[in-house]
């Protein structure tokens, strides 16, 4: 196979620019077009929830490349276009500014987009968090503001509240799940998470519904619960999961379904791939079609996508990473935690606010989560790509 | 080629690391520590995937 004359990567962030890097990296020489909705140049997202949101960082500083580095790529970067249209048969695209951009390969790199509240308008003090231009706004109003709601009890929803909450300001979150991250951490590490929200003085208000905003004229001024209690705010985040990025696909032709639909080589359709938070694709050693939304995972697709562009016919099979901050506490997942895993703390101890475990399904050990435990999560880490016997794991406790 | 690392923007999440043993290792508390400033091995991947996009690459002429 020859490689592509040209290659055209619409969305200009981690997964977008890891894409261009790489083929540039395996010695790419063709033309290169990297399109973004954002005015922005490529910018780091993990940052805004924290550094960012705290005021520790300016904006600026989540740049992911300098301006030298961007220019050695010799590509050409159109920001603050959004593409509209793709033409899977004609490998174009048409953005909304009219351009028609077309490319023998094409990589869709749009990301998510944060899910809204049912009838949630524009309204003053009601904020979602995705973009550096949310970050300021929301840094902007935390600042003015007494009262947060954090509607969500995902990752973004427990990050946001944690610097809300350390920014002095009074925290309440609310979410519909048992406790803390259950789906991602199961109940026993969420609620080890609950219970330090709850310690530095976040209310919760857990297996709560979210019936509706309520405000007047001039900004929201509360959060209304199934059942009528009104949580008063003078600002809410509302971070209650993102839906990818495809609806400008929409009569492309292309296989959607909560996301990009690819094969284990993040092929979309001939000369179209899919990379980040918006693909999914077949995970050939799992055997299941599988989304990350996570910055890891957008870097190594990247450099997937830019092999398989370049003729490698390579399988994407990563071993997923994520980590989030949270007052003082670094937690840290290889592999898969999820909410069936079987769970044993293989170092260290809750109580003592360093611990490493293990998860382990179907008698595999299939993820390790570190909290505060750099080192020896990364050295545990090797289970998971092993996939050690679950039975081993009560050994391993000592060692 | 010479590597810079940037303490603060480090995210500790080692996967320097586990890409580059001999380059890289990490604190207690997962901040990256700079074994060898000059490695003779292309590091190029480490910068690449680090996510706290704290590895800088310069290339000596
Ligand atoms: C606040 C926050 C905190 C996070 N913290 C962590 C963390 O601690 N750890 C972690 O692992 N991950 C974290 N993540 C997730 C991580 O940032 C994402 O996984 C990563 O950004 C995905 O990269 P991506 O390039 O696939 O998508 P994105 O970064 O979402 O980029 C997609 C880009 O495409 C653009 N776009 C969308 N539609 C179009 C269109 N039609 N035309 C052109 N361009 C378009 C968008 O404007 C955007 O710039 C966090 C995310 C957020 C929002
Ligand atoms: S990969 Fe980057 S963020 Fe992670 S430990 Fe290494 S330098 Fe730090």
């Amino acid at each position: 196979m020859t490689n592509p004359a040209s290659v055209l990567v619409v969305g200009a962030s981690v997964g977008g620019l890891a894409v261009a890097e790489s083929l540039r990296r395996d010695g790419y020489a063709g033309a290169l077009t990297l399109l973004g909705a954002e005015r922005h140049p490529p910018y780091d997202r993990p940052p805004l929830s924290k550094k960012v949101l705290a005021g520790e960082w300016e904006p600026d500083r989540t740049r992911l490349r300098a301006d030298a580095a961007l220019a050695k790529l010799e590509m050409t970067t159109i920001l603050g276009d959004p593409a509209v249209h793709l033409d899977v048969l004609g490998r174009a695209v048409t953005t909304a500014s009219g351009r028609r951009l077309t490319a023998e390969a094409i990589v869709l790199a749009t990301g998510l987009e944060p899910r809204r509240l049912p009838g949630q308008a524009p309204w003053p003090g009601v904020h979602v968090l995705r973009t550096l231009d949310d970050a300021v706004a929301l840094r902007a109003e935390l600042l003015a503001a007494s009262q947060v709601v954090v509607v969500g009890d995902g990752v973004l929803g427990t990050e946001a509240a944690a610097t809300a909450r350390a920014m002095g300001l009074a925290v309440t979150l609310v979410g519909p799940q048992a406790t803390l991250l259950a789906s991602q951490l199961g109940p026993q590490i969420g609620g080890h998470l609950a219970a330090l929200h709850t310690r530095l003085g976040v209310q919760l208000r857990l297996g709560a519904a979210v019936e509706a905003l309520v405000g007047d004229d001039e900004r929201v001024r509360g959060v209304r619960l199934a059942g009528g209690e009104v949580l008063p705010a003078d600002v809410v985040v509302v971070a209650i999961g993102s839906r990818p990025a495809t609806d400008w696909l929409f009569d492309s032709g292309l296989r959607l379904g909560d996301g990009v639909v690819c094969d284990s080589r993040c092929r979309a359709a001939e000369g179209i791939y899919a990379v980040g938070d918006v693909a999914r694709w077949h995970h050939e050693v799992l055997g299941t079609a599988l989304r990350l939304e996570n910055r890891s995972n957008a870097v190594e697709q990247g450099a997937a996508v830019a092999a398989n562009i370049l003729g490698k016919d390579r399988p994407y099979t990563p071993v997923p990473f994520f980590w989030t901050d949270q007052y003082d506490v670094k937690i840290q997942v290889h592999g898969f935690a999820g909410a069936d895993a079987q769970v044993a703390v293989v170092d260290g101890s809750p109580e003592a606010g360093q611990f490493a475990a293990l998860y382990g399904s179907a008698g595999k050990v299939t993820g390790v989560l570190g909290w505060n435990m750099v080192k020896q999560t990364r050295a545990l880490r090797q289970h998971v790509v092993e996939g050690t016997d679950w039975s081993l794991v009560k050994s391993l406790r000592a060692s | 080629m010479r590597v810079i690392v940037d303490l603060e923007k480090c995210c500790g999440a080692g996967q320097c690391v586990l890409l580059a043993p001999k380059v890289f290792d990490q604190r207690d508390d997962g901040i990256v520590i700079l074994l060898d400033e000059h490695p003779p091995e292309a590091v190029r991947e480490a910068a690449c995937v680090c996510p706290g996009a704290a590895i800088k690459l310069e290339d000596l002429a």
